[in-house]
């Protein structure tokens, strides 16, 4: 029975029943026969030269099997970095060892210094505590905006902690606008650092098989394939075949998990040597200490707008701060995946932009959640209301004055826009958070002696990433196509296996509804296989809101080739020619009759081929693609906050939040809207609570959830989500363009727009994130020495 | 590091078994949590749980006595306590979470002394008496300092006798991540009697004076305006310098007020 209208159906996910039953399969809850236990042994300083790592009392500790320390592991490359950023003299980026354990000396607090492996997790937590190390304590540099200036070298090969300077845009034409403007907004602020927490930690549980000399590693990860890819060429040296790695099901990720790290790499290392399974599964401690961090930008901003309100320039100096290693992705998050977004919504037609990434005696730092973009539509965004504020403009106003209308559009900044509508999401957006009657609801506060303020934000991200070539051109060091196979068995069921990876977002669901209305097939007859480098043939994995647009268009390219061989097999069962058969609702049909054959029957014959063009066509119905995209995809929308701020506390309350996106086509909308709402929520969090804070020892203060806040239901308000028929994607066959990081990208300036709008009556410019009732009461009294 | 584990059935019983580095458990809301992080190793447990009638609520005509073992939730949930004492009821309900709630005792609260706890504030700013197996303390004597009370190294907590005042109420800003006061302030005026206990501003919760004389001048939301109080010796954290705490103090005191008397 075919199934029309999948597409566009909000399904109710077909994951949650594991999931809601207590039936998931997560990696801690994969014990193997012979399992062994790790615990790791970290540094309690933030710069320290290790003078000797002691290891004789932990070794003879009970059950213990092994210590493996930095030392061991010498001979083993460090962990690399995937992108090559070039600086502005052109010279590349410093690349320093970012070693598996810690060798000579550790760079930040919680950096792992050896391995202990030992029968059960309490013998080898006791025996971790019998490691002694003896440590020459540094002075550490912690502070992003002063990294430059610490006087002490995070690494040797960069004196000044200066990892690269990197520009992007036209600074002679930026400083050309800048002379000519009738006004200049200036601001400065800081994207504050942020704590990933998925709510399931990062594990591990590594094994090595003696037979054949290979390794499984069950690893919570977003993108497996790619781990084993840095794991096996570029850390242990083993050959890429031997390695199967299995990401299972998989608590979330937000990006903290699209990283190669030590911990699974020392453990697949470790496996071997041991001759035992070890697991690791990190405590919520070592997630806030070791897990890569996000955001941690220092920024200068200028827009120059003429004396209409013409934007005429944008000039951006960001310090980024990339911890003590360049992680992963660390070195293209500040860079590429920012100062190509300053664009935003708006024809700025001069832009530069130059962001100077920077060492500290902190945690690695890469992408989370947005990942770039929401530091750039935090600077643009605030700087529009600003200007507004300034200038004494409507802020849509402004906005609209400033839209791009007409596509395709190219930036300054080196993207091309493909389609897109913002004029429809602002003026909906409006609608449909009732700005007509914010002045009454203003006065409402006023008279229980709160502020009330609005605030918007017109946000534009680059998703679906990303075409290859682009990519290679600005420093990628791997391709970023995805894969996708389709996998018909006889009786026409249908597995389909994608390089994506599932870890929240539905994938099983939408991917299914996508397969089964493209063959005419039962939603049910599609099964999703991912996570396993063994089941499927590559994947790039799931990050950049790319799996719809890159994943499910591989997927999309496999189906039309089942299509295409389906109409061969069908032709010579209907004695017709190929180019006479029609496939449509799960029936081939010779065009203009009522002779067909159903899906069901052509997979039969494939696999039973005896009435079948052997001499043309290969028995069976299985097809693979692989799917580099010509384009990024280019999601916008509009945030509206609404907060309530109490002056005499600083206590913010968000009172209505209104998302109105254009995500192009919308395979499932019930998805989309858990996406945008769990994206609002995070945003939320950066805004008002959310702040990873080190001392100037480089000590983390926040580093449990007694000081590091994340949102609860009942900080949050209801949102309003409201997805519009909006402008399809113009370069992939379903027409999308990801949903799945617009809620954390267009909702922090939102928010900030909204409280510093309530404020604006008391002489208040600008709170800092997260805007705490302590930071808020502070802006205020600041405001009042005035 | 091995931890033996008692469960006695009486206090009497209880009491003989401590000694050493062993510790009392009652709800296990501040302990438990401070074992797993290898903050406390205790050489053994005294579980309270096995002991009965230590967590009754009994009203009588000018007090309301609460059993060492009632959990927050019972508090919470109690009619008598809410008819008598209704801030007290709804402190209770304020604290920590639904499990937090359901785990941790008065008794529990009050012997680890937690600055920032609400229970010291109930304490202090209702006048309460605790009650050992040894003897009765008055609140102004109880509360010595950070995580310090007058708990001799043997005893053990029974009961807290909270006389009922006329009007009540209790105050809570709350820190954003922990939940715990950032300042919380209790208000109870019996008489011209008027008591403010302060809680989470400090190194252990206090009476403000300040406060307690413009409140006895007139006990009106009004009367804590412009009442200043001295930063020095506040909590300064992440969440708020001193002079935060000392600005929400009277802040929270007139809101207290307000509700005391609404």
């Amino acid at each position: 029975m075919g199934a029309p209208g999948l597409i566009g159906r909000s399904i109710e996910r077909k994951e949650d029943y594991r999931f809601l039953t207590g039936q998931g399969q997560y990696t801690d809850d994969v014990s193997l026969p012979n399992q062994s236990y790790a615990v790791f042994v970290r540094s309690p300083h933030a710069h320290a030269r290790l003078r000797a790592v002691k290891t004789s009392d932990a070794a003879r500790s009970p059950g213990v099997l092994g210590i493996i320390t930095g030392k061991d592991m010498a001979a083993v490359g460090g962990l690399p970095c995937g992108w090559l950023i070039t600086s502005l003299d052109g010279t590349p980026m410093k690349e320093p060892k970012h070693p598996v354990l810690a060798e000579d000396k550790v760079r930040y607090a919680g950096e792992a210094i050896a391995l202990v492996v030992a029968d059960s997790l309490q013998q080898a937590r006791e025996a971790a505590a019998l490691v002694e190390v003896d440590y020459d304590v540094l002075p550490a540099v912690a502070d992003t905006a002063t990294a430059t200036q610490a006087g002490t070298a995070v690494h040797e090969q960069a004196a000044d902690n200066v990892c690269f300077t990197w520009g992007c845009g036209d600074k002679s034409a930026t400083d050309a606008a800048f002379a000519r403007a009738a006004h200049v907004t200036t601001m400065e602020y800081v994207n504050n650092r942020l704590i990933p927490n998925a709510i399931e930690p990062r594990a591990a549980n590594a094994v090595h098989h003696r037979a054949d000399d290979s390794y499984t590693l069950y690893v919570a990860n977003q993108n497996p394939h790619v781990e084993r890819l840095l794991m096996t060429a570029f850390v242990l040296g083993l050959p890429e075949h031997k390695v199967r790695v299995v990401a299972p099901d998989v608590g979330g990720g937000f990006g903290s998990k699209i990283f190669l790290y030590a911990e699974e790499t020392a453990l697949v290392w470790a496996s071997k040597r041991i001759d035992r399974p070890i697991k690791w599964t990190a405590e919520r401690s070592e997630s806030f200490l070791a897990d890569a961090h996000g955001r941690d930008h220092v920024t200068r901003a200028e827009l120059a707008l003429d004396k209409d309100g013409k934007f005429l320039g944008l000039r951006v100096h960001t310090t980024a701060n990339l911890g003590a290693y360049l992680s992963t992705f660390g070195s293209c998050v500040p860079t590429i995946l920012y100062g190509t977004l300053l664009a935003g919504q708006y024809a700025t037609p001069a832009i530069y932009c130059e962001v100077k990434g920077v060492f500290s005696n902190t945690a690695p730092v890469d992408a989370y959640r947005g990942a770039g973009r929401p530091e750039a539509t935090y600077l643009v965004e605030r700087m529009v209301e600003m200007a507004a504020r300034e200038l004494r403009i409507d802020p849509a106003e402004l906005r609209r004055r400033n839209f791009i209308r007409s596509f395709p559009y190219t930036t300054p900044v080196g993207l091309t826009y493909d389609t897109g509508d913002y004029e429809a999401t602002l003026a909906r957006a409006l609608q449909l958070a009732d700005v007509d009657g914010f002045a009454a609801r203003r006065a409402a506060s006023a008279r229980k002696g709160l502020l009330r303020g609005i605030g918007y934000s017109c946000y534009l991200e680059a998703c679906g990433l990303a075409p290859s070539n682009v990519a290679g051109a600005l420093g990628a060091r791997a391709g970023l196509f995805e894969a996708g196979e389709v996998r018909v068995h006889p009786t026409g069921k249908v597995t389909v296996f994608t390089g994506s990876h599932s870890h929240g977002q539905g994938h099983e669901t939408t991917f299914s509804q996508v397969v089964a209305e493209k063959l005419g097939i039962g939603f049910d007859d599609v099964d999703i296989v991912h996570g396993d480098t063994a089941k499927v043939l590559f994947g790039m994995g799931t990050y950049g809101s790319r799996s719809l647009a890159v994943g499910g268009t591989a997927i999309v390219k496999a189906v039309d080739k089942i299509i295409a061989k389906g109409k061969k097999i069908a032709a010579h069962l209907l004695e017709a020619s190929d180019a006479d058969i029609e496939f449509s609702g799960g029936e081939f049909r010779v065009a203009g009759t009522d002779r067909k054959k159903t899906f069901a029957e052509i997979a039969l014959t494939a696999y039973v081929p005896h009435n079948f063009p052997l001499d043309k066509l290969e028995p069976g119905l299985n097809e693979n693609a692989f799917y580099d995209p010509t384009n990024f995809t280019y999601p916008a929308g509009t945030h509206i906050c609404e907060v309530e701020v109490d002056p005499s506390t600083g206590q913010v309350r968000v009172d209505r939040f209104t998302a109105c996106d254009d995500f192009g086509n919308v395979v499932n909308p019930m998805i989309v809207e858990g996406q945008v709402q769990g994206g609002v929520a995070q945003g939320l969090g950066q805004a008002l609570l959310e702040a990873c804070r080190y001392d100037a020892e480089g000590q983390l203060l926040s580093g449990s959830y007694m000081d590091y806040a994340m949102p609860r239901a009942d900080d949050l308000p209801n949102v309003k989500v409201e997805t519009l028929a909006g402008t399809p994607c113009t370069h992939n066959p379903l027409g999308v363009k990801g949903c799945g990081e617009a809620g954390a990208i267009g909702s922090p300036p939102a928010v900030m727009n909204a409280i510093t709008d309530a404020l604006a009556p008391l002489g208040v410019r600008d709170v800092p994130m997260p805007a705490s009732p302590y930071a808020v009461w502070t802006a205020i009294r600041a405001a009042a020495r005035h | 590091m091995e931890t033996q584990y008692h469960r006695p059935s009486s206090v009497a019983e209880a009491a003989k078994l401590l000694g050493g580095d062993a510790r009392l458990l009652a709800g296990g809301q501040s302990l438990v949590a401070a074992m797993k992080l290898g903050l406390a190793s205790p050489s053994a447990l005294v579980d309270l749980r096995g002991i009965s009638g230590l967590d009754g609520i009994r009203t009588e005509a000018a007090r309301v006595t609460i059993g060492a073992m009632a959990t927050h939730a019972s508090v919470a949930a109690s009619r008598d306590v809410a008819r008598a004492i209704p801030a007290l009821a709804q402190l209770a309900a304020g604290i920590g979470d639904r499990q937090v709630r359901s785990c941790g005792t008065i008794g529990g609260s009050l012997a680890n002394n937690d600055p920032a706890a609400c229970y010291p504030a109930a304490v202090l700013g209702l006048g309460a008496t605790i009650q050992t197996d040894k003897r009765q303390i008055p609140a102004d004597d109880f509360f010595l300092g950070l995580f310090e009370t007058a708990l001799r190294p043997e005893e053990i907590i029974t009961a807290v006798h909270f006389p009922i005042p006329e009007r009540s109420a209790y105050e809570k800003f709350r820190q954003p991540a922990s939940r715990f006061s950032i300042v919380g302030v209790m208000v109870a005026k019996t008489g011209a009697n008027v008591r403010v206990a302060v809680t989470g501003a400090g190194s252990c919760v206090f009476r403000s004076r300040e406060l307690e004389a413009a409140l006895t001048r007139k006990f009106a939301p009004e009367s804590c305006d412009g009442v200043q109080v001295d930063a020095k010796g506040l909590n300064s954290d992440l969440h708020g310098s001193a002079e935060y705490r000392a600005h929400l103090i009277p802040v929270l005191a007139k809101r207290a007020v307000a509700r005391a008397l609404g």
